[in-house]
């Protein structure tokens, strides 16, 4: 795994940052070793801290949104957290809703919704 | 196809070479600092940032790399960004610039995506010889 993103076990879920200087090829690596550890933990969630970044185009995207799929086939939830308003307009915009992933205002949040099943 | 307008890129700010995906992020990180210095705002940077993160990745991922340059329109208060390759073209540019339509797999919405993402935006491609996209933000 690089060093642009790090996982995470919080409570019973999967953390992880992206950072905005995160390229195609680091972010499907992401993905893969995020899959491996859903299964190997047992988690019951995996958040996806995207504070951090200012642009998710269609490539960025569609990663997530095949990641909150895998999770799902893996019994665990995908919760987007931080996710900036221009970079939700934009999504919009560009036709992709992500709908397998529910989005979480914070982390907080998210481990809230993560604890009451 | 259009002719550029007379002053597209009529001083240019920097260039880069498109051959990986950290080009790719250089790209599009130029862009969102140059229009955050002229002050503007974070959803416009943000839309035309994505718009040409989209372009950057089809110049690496179906030109087989190419050149990306971003500049200054003093005249018309444009920032523009134009990208080109030396790929295979684009042989039916409409269908191409639906959503729905791809050839490698993805999505299919990069191009409309990022012209509706554009101020302004304009496709030049010639079969066997490659594509040119020049787009701009208002600023």
């Amino acid at each position: 795994m690089s060093g642009v993103a790090s996982i995470h076990l919080v409570e019973n879920a999967l953390l992880v940052s992206i950072q905005d200087d995160v390229t195609d090829t680091e972010i499907i690596d992401l993905q893969d070793a995020l899959s491996n550890r859903i299964a190997d933990e047992n988690v019951d969630g995996v958040i996806v801290d995207i504070s951090a970044l200012e642009i998710v185009d269609t490539f960025v995207g569609r990663v997530i949104a095949q990641l909150a799929g895998i999770s799902r086939l893996l019994a665990a939830e995908t919760y987007v957290v931080g996710m900036r308003p221009a970079v939700a307009v934009t999504l919009v915009e560009l036709g992709m809703y992500l709908p397998q992933t529910r989005t979480a205002l914070s982390l907080s949040h998210a481990l809230a919704q993560l604890r009451r099943g | 196809m259009a002719e550029p307008q007379p002053d597209f890129l009529h001083k240019i700010i920097q260039r880069i070479d498109l051959r990986t995906g950290k080009d790719a992020v250089q790209a599009r990180q130029v862009v969102a600092r140059e229009l955050k210095a002229r002050g503007v705002s974070a959803l416009r940077v943000t839309r035309f940032a994505t718009a040409v993160s989209e372009i950057a990745r089809n110049v690496i991922v179906h030109g087989g790399g190419g050149h990306f340059t971003v500049g200054l329109n003093a005249a018309t208060s444009y920032l523009d960004v134009e990208c080109r390759d030396r790929g295979r073209g684009i042989p039916d540019i409409e269908q191409a610039m639906k959503d729905g339509f791809t050839t490698a797999g993805g999505l299919g919405r990069g191009l409309g995506g990022a012209k509706r993402l554009s101020d302004r935006f304009e496709i030049e491609t010639v079969p066997g010889q490659g594509t040119t996209v020049r787009m701009s933000a208002k600023i």
